[in-house]
């Protein structure tokens, strides 16, 4: 059995729709996937594929994504492409959506959408929108039936609370410790939506997780501190033989270091890193007694937690494409980037001029910052010299996105070792 | 690193000429890498046998040498130029190949001059399979199961274990060259015989068959950093089968997720790591299996490519540029993006539109040939289009395409065309709309095709409802490499239908002038109409005012983003050129002159639109076009024209053909390159030639009486309505009835005295002034029995501008283009000696190029329907030299002494080829001659092997060839028709590259050239000049010529020129 295909035989029924920016900017299109209206910040990402990755990544939690590529949904979906149990982002803006399913199987992609109460639009002049995110910046919005007027969409736009100053990882972490064995028991997890718990499978994970951290088992063993993270993290970890167990960011770190972890993993999440004073908290805590190593929003908290500032980006970084250098090596890396925040160098400067590592005494010790943004030299990493603890704003861990900076995982594992060795 | 400061003058080959699989893209890419190093300030020697190109303007280099690329010709310039470091990668397969030769030689180190691009070792790594086998291996690739073989006896045994069919691929050979797909073993001993033949080093590849699988294609960067990058990902719509160059093609890929493309790009950049190309662009194609997400590495090419080229035009991202740079140790994030300004080259761009690229196929014009479309590149040109949907770019690329004939499927049951796209070929696509139109469904397509079911959806939708690709207002976006992420600043644009009609044109600040391009590469309108439209667009510019150009052909230099002021990637349609017109509000005036039969189409819908056209004039045009006011206008001038007589019927033309007798020329009207003319000597044969062509259906037919065995003239000229300036006169080497874009020709004329010049220089002059011609004007003349015949002019430029403009070191196009925006020919300070003729010092000649090779089937004989796909020049003191330079140049050198020639002429030639014969006995040429001409040469009492006719059996001439016994060929025609002995000689000769001259006059430039080269000694390593001393010398040692004059000229040739030396 095939899904019907819209842009085959949809015509007679065409759902108008628009969306609206709280500048009053308006972008015309046709509803096509649930019949729903959702508000939130309205961003742009220029990959050109990895929708259904986007979708599904927490750090798009309070986000409705208008893709630059036209053509979204033409390979399907896949269970093997989730990021997290269920879609985070609240709609998709999109300039010829296609419903095909895949060539394994999966559903299709507004079928998908739709399926998950997903309000999305086609046939939006997705260009002209991002010409004017670019120019007026990133801002709350909605997607909204053409049965709506403008006026009561404004109202429910107002009604959102805007990015900055909000904390997101709250709703996307865990609630409780999570541990995590193997490949198959993420995959499981993943499939149960997250709420399987329960189950004996996980039970098993679990033992056997709390069984590596007595000293048994092949590979180390690595703490993440979930404020969002992705499944590409897990899953890349986990298939280097690493064991996880994911904690609510607002774990207390003594409860963390109990369980024997070898390394601590700051994961990615969405939001205003500066509204997430919890975690930066935890995070100093930890320095020093833990080898810890951040990603996206993992890197913001940690470099807040040696007493750096973040801002909030005018229209933030989200694609596949951006040039980063490790100042240390000199090589460039294509990343995969999504974040509306970044960290400012001391002294309120948004951008690293120099091509070399920038030294700082901090709170916590000497600290460098180690990585650039080669398209608007943001900051895209740290390393702190006096205890083994190091970030990166970019996601080395892919998806969607190229698989430059997987090494960073290698290096990772190695903190663990070495700490495990230590600890021995 | 910044760039190296050890080197200082770097030696560039081109691609020579153009032929099927090679063609335009590679003067993209030279002409970019020479100005880039140039403007680095390193000293920039070019060779490349091709005067029609960009590249080899005089501007562009510091020494160009349109020289054969030989090793011979190659090693000369470099004893006299010791550059320090060769650039192979732009030049294309004929480049590296050459390289590759040189380097093995040890010239290279012998003279210290290093491979800077591609080391010879990552050369041989990606070119020799067994090699690039063994690398892939070692980087835990996969390939498609595969052996190599050097006999034929071996294949068939490793058929055996491989499995048919399989994919046959002769090494080291352009385009696929002679490969082929077998489907069993008689097949497979075919192409496996035609594939050992044609590989230089005899060997060939016989690969697992991925038919059907995706083809995908990643253009890949690396620096000397090790930083490397995918700029573009380009998918066949055509699955596994058809060349890639013959393919529709999109950019970005479409159909993979973003996992199992990511497998792709790692792939591929492990792929340029492991062939060791340290710094610049490859290409890298897979084959995908889609159900099983395998992935197969098919082959690399550590160079630019036609591929890149495509790449560069759909991203944005100049890859030839970026690749130069790299080549002389900057890395990409020292680079800037061109397009943004603010950021560096080390990124990957990002799209928000489709790339299409439709192949363009010229098979009406080679009867026989095969038509089916395989691993072996057919196609003549290509077209891309841009849209924000895949419906939009591909509705855009079919318009492009500008078919003189567009299928006519609509008489074709539906079972006929569900049979016809399960085979590939040139006109599938039309067939799957059409089926599509009838209410065919996705899935029978794609069980007949494996296209991919997401492009036949597309497609179907296309089909279906037109309209709804195009919903909107048409308007204008930028190709900015990032997605509108940041403000682009470079003016490159493509149309597309949209909800906002949001255009992102910046106005023009000055007056503005906008260029027609000449659309597709195809027989008849090439390289050379791309030259003068660059020409024009810089002129333009020098003059102060913008220019602009419409254009959507992705293998030229027109289309590069840096020859315009903005360029707008469009269809050469009425409708798509009046929109963007419509939004060039200062606009001073149109262009249609340059860009061949393609803009000249759509002047007079242009006019009538109120569009000012610049130069010559609608009625101009009409007067010259127009056979009976054109003949009324020679008689008013009191010149002869051959008789003529037009018709509308098949019974008009056979009456009417009495009265201009015969032999005559027959053809439709308004024909490029000679489109569907023959040469016809009987009532009989008219009859025939009307029935098969359709003649009723293209409107009038022109008869036209054929001067046999006159001499052609072509002049090229320039009139600002009062005055005319003749740049060249050219005299052919074959007689008229070889198409003059497939003849070879010499400028000045070797055989016209001066009075006959002086009466061709009035007779222009006159014609000129009579037409009121406002720029270029080409006239053919055909001298007969002592007299000057006028056979045609045309208002616009020639074919063979560019070979005019650098036999006489003026840039003609430049010249006329500053006559078109109201300069007077008298301000231009050309030259008033020896107007037509050159400086004198040197002669030049220019030989057609036939793709005959490419094409099995098709026959190799020279008639009136050009065929030609490009041009070489030879340049020598004399003629002869410069004739055996031009053969050498177009890839079938001239034997030596001592070599065996095969003759075979009519009775007409019998008497003159006796003495030809004679010419070569006397070098100690072995003689094979067919029974008749047998006879003629022993009257001369010269020995004679005697052939027998293929038909009456053995010794004939086709064993000879099969087993290397002939070196050269002089086969005048006895009447075409498949399976000829003519045909099969011809066949042969091309097959095994030997020359092969089928009309007795070049047969006899050939001896002369032969005997030359004797007398001079071949042990001498031939002689070379460039253009800059050829040009330099003749401005001192003209008379007249005066320092004001040299500045003026200069002038002329723009900033862009160097200073004299």
């Amino acid at each position: 059995m095939r899904a019907a295909r819209p842009h085959e035989d949809q015509q007679p029924s065409e759902q108008h729709g628009y969306v609206l920016l709280e500048d009053g900017a308006r972008f015309d299109g046709i509803a096509c996937a649930a019949p729903a209206e959702a508000v939130g910040e309205v961003v742009f990402t220029t990959t050109m594929s990895g929708y259904q990755e986007s979708f599904s990544d927490p750090s798009f939690a309070g986000q409705l994504i208008a893709f630059t590529y036209p053509h979204i949904g033409n390979y399907g979906t896949a269970a093997g492409a989730m990021e997290s149990t269920r879609p985070w982002a609240r709609g998709a803006i999109m300039r010829a959506a296609r419903n095909l399913p895949a060539a394994q199987g999966g559903e299709g992609w507004l079928d998908w959408l739709r399926s998950r109460g997903i309000p999305a639009l086609t046939d939006v002049d997705t260009r002209a929108l991002v010409r004017h995110i670019r120019s007026a910046g990133a801002m709350r919005g909605g997607i909204f039936s053409a049965a709506t007027s403008e006026q009561r969409a404004q109202e429910l736009i107002a009604a959102e609370p805007p990015m900055s100053g909000r904390n997101l990882a709250t709703e996307v972490c865990v609630s409780e410790p999570l541990p995590i064995a193997d490949l198959a028991a993420l995959e499981a997890h993943l499939c149960a939506g997250g709420a399987s718990r329960e189950r004996r499978g996980e039970e098993v994970s679990d033992e056997r997780v709390r069984a590596r951290a007595r000293g048994g088992g092949e590979g180390p063993l690595i703490a993440v501190l979930d404020t969002g993270v992705k499944a590409s993290i897990l899953r890349t970890l986990l298939a280097a033989g690493a064991s996880l167990i994911l904690y609510p960011y607002s774990t207390p770190a003594e409860e963390i270091l109990a369980d024997g972890a070898e390394a601590l993993l700051l994961a990615n999440g969405p939001g205003d890193p500066g509204a997430v004073p919890e975690a930066v908290e935890r995070i100093r805590a930890l320095i020093g007694r833990i080898p810890l190593f951040g990603i996206c929003l993992g890197h913001q908290l940690l470099c807040r937690a040696i007493g750096l500032e973040t801002f909030k980006l005018p229209f933030g970084h989200r694609g596949a494409n951006h040039p980063v250098k490790d100042l240390r090596s000199g090589r460039i890396a294509i990343t995969s980037q999504n974040h509306g925040f970044a960290v400012l160098a001391c002294a309120g400067a948004e951008r690293l001029e120099r091509d070399e590592p920038l030294e700082l005494q901090t709170e916590l010790g000497a600290a460098r910052l180690t990585h650039v943004n080669l398209y608007d030299r943001t900051i895209e990493g740290v390393e702190l010299l006096d205890a083994p603890a190091a970030a990166v704003q970019y996601h080395p861990e892919a998806g969607p996105g190229p698989h430059d900076s997987l090494y960073i995982f290698e290096e990772i594992l190695a903190l663990a070792e070495g700490s495990r060795k230590d600890a021995r | 690193m910044p760039r190296r400061r050890d080197l200082r003058k770097i030696l560039i080959l081109g691609s020579g000429l153009i032929v099927i699989g090679q063609a335009a893209e590679f003067d993209y890419s030279g002409a970019q890498a020479c100005r880039v190093l140039r403007s680095e300030g390193y000293e920039v020697v070019l060779v490349n046998s091709n005067p029609a190109t960009i590249m080899t303007d005089p501007e562009l280099a510091d020494r160009t040498y349109i020289e054969p690329l030989t090793a011979d010709a190659v090693a000369a310039v470099i004893e006299r130029e010791r550059p320090d470091a060769l650039l192979p990668t732009l030049g294309g397969q004929t480049a590296l190949n050459l390289a590759k030769e040189l380097a093995e030689s040890g010239l290279l180190d012998q003279r210290s001059v290093e491979l800077i691009g591609a080391r010879l070792d990552a050369i041989a790594t990606a070119e020799d399979r067994e090699l690039f086998r063994e690398a892939m291996a070692r980087a835990g690739l996969a390939m498609p199961r595969s052996a190599v073989v050097s006999t034929l006896a071996q294949a068939l045994a490793e058929a055996e274990g491989l499995g048919l069919p399989l994919i046959v691929r002769p090494a080291f050979t352009l385009g696929g060259r002679g490969g082929g797909i077998a489907r069993d073993r008689d097949e497979l001993a075919e192409i496996v015989a035609h594939g050992l033949e044609v590989s230089p080093i005899s060997q060939v590849l016989l690969d697992q068959s991925v038919l059907g699988w995706g083809e995908f294609e990643l253009e890949v960067m690396r620096d000397a950093n090790d930083n490397a990058l995918v700029v573009c990902s380009i998918e066949n719509v055509d699955p596994m089968g058809v060349h890639t160059g013959d393919s529709v093609t999109v950019a970005p890929q479409q159909t993979l997720s973003d996992r199992l493309y990511q497998r792709l790009r790692d792939q591929a950049l492990a792929v340029i790591r492991a062939v060791g190309v340290e710094t610049g662009g490859s290409n890298v194609q897979f084959a995908v299996n889609p159900a099983s997400e395998e992935i197969l590495v098919i082959e690399m090419n550590p160079r630019v490519s036609r591929s890149s080229a495509l790449a560069s035009k759909a991203t944005g991202f100049p890859i030839a540029k970026i690749a130069a740079r790299l080549a002389v140790g900057y890395t990409l994030e020292e680079i800037p993006n061109d397009i943004t300004g603010v950021t560096p080259a080390s990124f990957e761009p990002a799209l928000d539109y489709v790339v299409v690229k439709f192949p363009r196929f010229a098979f009406e014009k080679f009867p026989g040939a095969d038509e089916r479309l395989s691993t072996h590149m057919k196609s003549v040109g290509e077209v891309m289009a841009i849209g924000r949907t895949f419906a939009q770019a591909f509705a855009k690329a079919l318009r492009s395409r500008e078919l003189d004939r567009v299928a006519d499927l609509s008489e074709r049951s539906t079972e006929q065309l569900l049979g016809a796209i399960a085979v590939p070929h040139a006109e599938r696509y039309d067939a799957i709309l059409e089926l599509f139109r009838r209410g065919a469904d996705c899935a029978e397509v794609a069980q007949r095709t494996a296209i991919n079911e997401w492009f036949l959806g597309e497609l179907r939708m296309l089909a279906r409802d037109p309209r709804r690709a195009q919903r909107g207002a048409r308007c204008y976006r930028s190709v900015d490499t990032c997605a509108a992420e940041f403000p682009a600043r470079t003016p490159y644009y493509y149309s597309c239908f949209e909800q906002r009609a949001e255009d992102e044109i910046i106005p023009a600040e000055r007056s503005t002038v906008v260029v027609l391009g000449a659309g597709p590469n195809r027989i008849g309108q090439g390289i050379e109409f791309d030259y003068c439209c660059v020409h024009a667009a810089l002129t333009v510019r020098e003059c102060g005012r913008e220019a602009v150009m419409i254009n959507c052909n992705p293998e030229t230099v027109s289309t590069d983003y840096d020859t315009s002021d903005r360029l707008y990637f469009e269809p050469l349609t009425l409708e798509d050129v009046l929109a963007v017109i419509e939004r060039e509000r200062r606009l001073e005036g149109v262009i249609v002159q340059f860009g061949g039969q393609t803009p000249l189409r759509l002047a007079a819908g242009l006019d009538a639109a109120g569009v000012p056209l610049l130069g010559t004039g609608v009625e101009a045009i009409d007067l010259a076009e127009d056979r009976s006011r054109f003949s009324a206008l020679l008689g008013e001038l009191g010149y002869k024209a051959p008789a003529y007589a037009s018709a509308s019927s098949i019974e008009e033309a056979l009456e009417r053909a009495q009265a201009v007798g015969f032999p005559l020329i027959v053809r439709p009207s308004y024909v490029l390159g000679g489109r569907a003319m023959e040469i016809v000597y009987t009532p009989e044969q008219l009859a025939g030639y009307l029935r098969r062509e359709g003649a009723d259906r293209s409107g009038r037919i022109y008869l036209d009486r054929f001067l046999e065995r006159a001499i052609e003239v072509d002049v090229d000229a320039l009139c600002d309505r009062e005055q005319t300036w003749i740049g060249g006169i050219m005299q052919h080497v074959e007689e008229a009835g070889v198409h003059s874009g497939d003849s070879a020709c010499v400028l000045p004329p070797h055989s016209l005295d001066e009075g006959m010049i002086e009466q061709i220089r009035s007779a222009t002059r006159a014609i000129a002034r009579g037409l009121g011609v406002v720029g270029l004007l080409n006239v053919q003349y055909a001298v007969h029995d002592g007299e000057l015949h006028v056979i045609e002019a045309n208002p616009r430029a020639s074919r063979t501008v560019p070979f005019v403009s650098k036999a006489i070191g003026i840039p003609l196009a430049k010249a006329a283009c500053r006559v078109m925006l109201g300069e007077r020919i008298a301000e231009l300070g050309l030259p008033t000696e020896r107007e037509g003729l050159g400086g004198g010092s040197h002669v030049f000649v220019k030989e057609a190029v036939l793709p005959f090779d490419r094409l099995q089937g098709s026959d190799s004989l020279l008639g009136p329907e050009m065929r030609s796909t490009g041009e070489v020049m030879g340049i020598a003191r004399d003629f002869p030299s410069a004739f055996a330079k031009a053969q050498a140049g177009a890839g079938v050198p001239l034997p030596g002494p001592g070599a065996a020639a095969f003759i075979s002429v009519t009775d007409a030639d019998k008497e003159a080829a006796g003495a030809l014969a004679q010419s070569l006995h006397d070098l100690g040429f072995k003689l094979l001659a067919t029974r008749g001409t047998a006879a003629a040469i022993a009257r001369m009492g010269v020995p004679v092997t005697r052939l027998q006719k293929i038909a009456e059996g053995t010794p004939n001439v086709l064993e000879c060839v099969e087993r290397g016994e002939v070196s050269l060929i002089i086969n005048t025609p006895s009447g075409s028709g498949a399976r000829s002995d003519g045909w099969e000689i011809r066949r042969a000769a091309v097959a095994h590259g030997i020359p092969c001259l089928t009309t007795l006059p070049a047969a006899a430039s050939a001896v002369r050239a032969i005997v030359s080269a004797c007398v001079s000694g071949r042990e001498r390593a031939p002689e070379v000049v460039s253009l800059q001393e050829l040009h330099a010398d003749e401005g001192r040692c003209a008379p007249g010529s005066s320092q004001a004059h040299a500045q003026e000229r200069s002038a002329l040739l723009g900033s862009g020129s160097p200073p004299a030396h």
